[in-house]
């Protein structure tokens, strides 16, 4: 069981079973995201052919903040009790640790869209004129780019000060043309006016090249002291 | 060594005169935008430097994670610093370039968002480093430059792919360039490498300098018996 | 007979601070270890050091023969204050869990085995995070024994520990030991193992200043 695959799937499932039976991070997130998309719609309201052209950006700041909210907590049940240095006296494989948080976080960070989504559409009267069906390609894509890293320099962050402040600072610089792609895809598909097709290969490529990377340098990051 | 120093910061004012000169006065003055165009002399020079000394970051932080030397970890830090002041003349000089001429403050141009960004990295890489932990800092840093280099051509076509979708003015405009002005742009390109490699000594020196006293009072700590040393546990306990 | 740790000039520096100030020393196996002295004498720097957790600034660590310590960490138990474990999950769930990351085989009777050498209850569904400090350490313990390990480095098991439970552990670790485990533990209530330990070090200022058989030996040095 000490590959990485079934690592990885025990972990997972630990996470998810922890987070349904405390249900306590989910719940205030959930709220948090509501309140994001309120807050949105009460900060930018204009009219249905200006929605469709901004709505790109707006969507994905909003998704952002909730994802930075939901990063943060990432390793806070590992933090209590110092269960990290569990890990690190283990033979256990590092990149199983880590793959099982980032994809518990994708998981989680999904759950959150599914909800803003239709609040986002109701309140600005979103309609795609373009491919529709390109649209959860790129939030799956999107997401995954802004997870991956995400859960990276949390981890990272543990060992600075200021902590949640960290995880922000170094994840927005690094995830620009993640965004920038994200948003206009998500533009470009609700105008139906551009093609999507280079921001998703360039997503895809953002993503590829920092799993990799992030498998390749977590090691480091989990056994430093 | 100890010759070079001097010769090189000789050399270095020498040049760097020379390049004040040839910029504001002796290069000829660009037809449309007048002399204002001069400062495009500081703009590009500064903004090839900085892409040079980060791309030696990068260098250095992946041979300290391959060989944990401390020597590539102080290069890394000097050029990160000297690279954000550079990076920082870019973002400064664009506007007051793109103000009187195009009467924008700001565009999604390619070199100019691109710097950006990068600004933007190594600053968090800076803040980074004064905010972690001293014993685990050259390795997070290290790390962090090698993400950030992975992202550097990622940033490029996406910016590239975003203005043939976007038109945005392009600050400095393309085409050619008179063959007197490009003699005077790599006058002061030398002269600011030149300045630049300067700094990065120094700050060098200086760091392997403050690195020396800091180990020799810590073995100073290790010999003298303890008497009035005030700690904080690895592990928030004390034992 | 070859001894089980060996560590040869051991310095472990935090800035200025030196936690370890060349610690040399053999530990034979199949033995107990105490390990005492006063805060900031440098034993749970000494025990991360060994259990892989901090990195040595100078001097070598040497484990049942290897320079690796990540090559025999499957050998190794370790156990420290903060209790290593999920507060939301029972203690069958953790164990369940953490016997995940050794590969260990059968492992619903191994974690019940293993509950059950603490005297604790494996049936237990109440969330550990809910268990006294007795119970935590105990369940700790026993995460700590999932493996089988051959070295137990154990960083004061017994604080805050009801009298009861704390005996029951040092019999427990008694009989590891005497089925052949090299077992250290950090405490400053020396006197519960008195009678189980093989050896007591003392540690000061960063040094291992003596090595006695029992406590009474310590108290005519001083």
């Amino acid at each position: 069981m000490s590959t990485i695959a079934g690592l990885t799937r025990a972990t997972l499932a630990k996470d998810l079973r922890l987070e349904w039976r405390s249900k306590d991070a989910i719940n205030s997130m959930l709220f948090f995201s509501l309140l994001v998309v309120v807050i949105f719609s009460f900060s930018f309201d204009p009219t249905a052919e200006e929605s469709r052209q901004i709505a790109g950006g707006l969507v994905w700041v909003a998704f952002l903040f909730a994802a930075v909210v939901a990063l943060n907590q990432t390793w806070a049940r590992e933090m209590r009790n110092q269960v990290l240095d569990a890990y690190r006296v283990s033979p256990a494989p590092p990149n199983a640790l880590f793959l099982a948080k980032v994809i518990g976080n994708f998981i989680f960070v999904t759950v959150l869209q599914a909800l803003m989504t239709p609040l986002f559409i109701v309140f600005y009267n979103l309609r795609a004129l373009g491919p529709a069906y390109q649209l959860p390609i790129v939030a799956a894509l999107g997401t995954w780019a802004l997870v991956v890293n995400g859960t990276f320099f949390a981890a990272m962050s543990l060992r600075t000060r200021s902590r949640e402040v960290m995880l922000p600072l170094l994840l927005f610089p690094i995830s620009i043309p993640a965004l920038l792609a994200m948003v206009e895809a998500t533009g470009a598909i609700l105008t139906g006016e551009f093609s999507a097709k280079f921001w998703i290969v360039l997503l895809a490529a953002y993503d590829l090249v920092f799993t990799i990377a992030s498998l390749f340098l977590f090691g480091f990051v989990l056994q430093a002291e | 060594m100890k010759r070079v120093f001097p010769i090189l910061a000789v050399l270095t004012a020498a040049l760097l005169s020379y390049a004040l000169y040839e910029a504001l006065v002796a290069a000829p003055t660009e037809q449309t935008m007048g002399d204002v165009q001069r400062i495009f002399y500081y703009h590009v020079p500064s903004a090839w430097t900085a892409f040079i000394l980060f791309f030696v970051n990068f260098f250095a932080s992946i041979a300290y994670l391959i060989w944990r030397n401390t020597k590539a970890d102080i290069v890394a830090l000097v050029t990160a610093e000297v690279g954000v002041v550079f990076c920082t003349v870019v973002l400064v000089t664009g506007p007051i370039w793109a103000r009187p001429v195009w009467g924008i403050w700001w565009t999604w141009d390619l070199r100019l968002t691109l710097t950006l960004v990068l600004w933007l990295i190594y600053v968090s890489y800076l803040v980074l480093r004064r905010f972690s932990s001293s014993g685990q800092t050259p390795l997070l840093a290290a790390v962090l430059a090698v993400f950030g280099a992975l992202d550097v051509p990622l940033v490029y076509f996406s910016i590239w792919f975003f203005r043939t979708q976007h038109p945005q003015p392009v600050i400095g405009g393309g085409g050619s360039i008179d063959p007197r002005m490009l003699h005077v742009l790599l006058i002061n390109w030398l002269a600011f490498s030149c300045f630049a490699a300067l700094v990065c000594w120094s700050r060098y020196r200086l760091e392997v300098l403050r690195r020396e006293v800091d180990e020799t009072l810590a073995l100073e700590a290790l010999l003298e018996p303890r008497s009035s040393q005030t700690r904080i546990s690895p592990t928030g306990r004390a034992g | 007979m070859l001894p089980a740790v060996t560590v040869l000039d051991l310095v472990k520096q935090f800035g200025r601070f030196a936690a370890l100030r060349g610690v040399s020393a053999e530990f034979a196996p199949s033995r107990l270890y105490a390990i005492l002295g006063d805060n900031g004498a440098g034993k749970t720097t000494l025990l991360r050091a060994l259990a892989g957790l901090t990195p040595p600034t100078r001097g070598s660590i040497s484990i049942l023969g290897a320079n690796d310590l990540r090559s025999v960490c499957r050998q190794l138990g370790y156990m420290a204050h903060p209790s290593l474990l999920y507060d939301e999950m029972s203690g069958m769930e953790n164990l369940r869990y953490f016997a995940g990351l050794y590969d260990v085989k059968n492992t619903e009777q191994r974690c019940s085995d293993v509950i059950r050498a603490v005297k604790l209850d494996p049936s237990l569904t109440r969330p550990v995070g809910q268990y006294s400090q007795g119970m935590r350490q105990r369940m700790s313990l026993a995460r700590a024994l999932l493996n089988d390990p051959q070295i137990l480095l154990l960083d004061e098991p017994f604080s805050n520990v009801d009298v009861r439970s704390a005996r029951e552990m040092v019999s427990l670790l008694a009989g590891l030991r005497d089925a052949g485990k090299t077992i250290f533990v950090v405490t400053h209530q020396a006197s519960l193992l008195e009678g189980a330990a093989d050896e007591f070090v003392w540690m000061e200022s960063g040094q291992i200043v003596s090595r006695t058989p029992d406590l009474a030996a310590r108290m005519e040095a001083r």
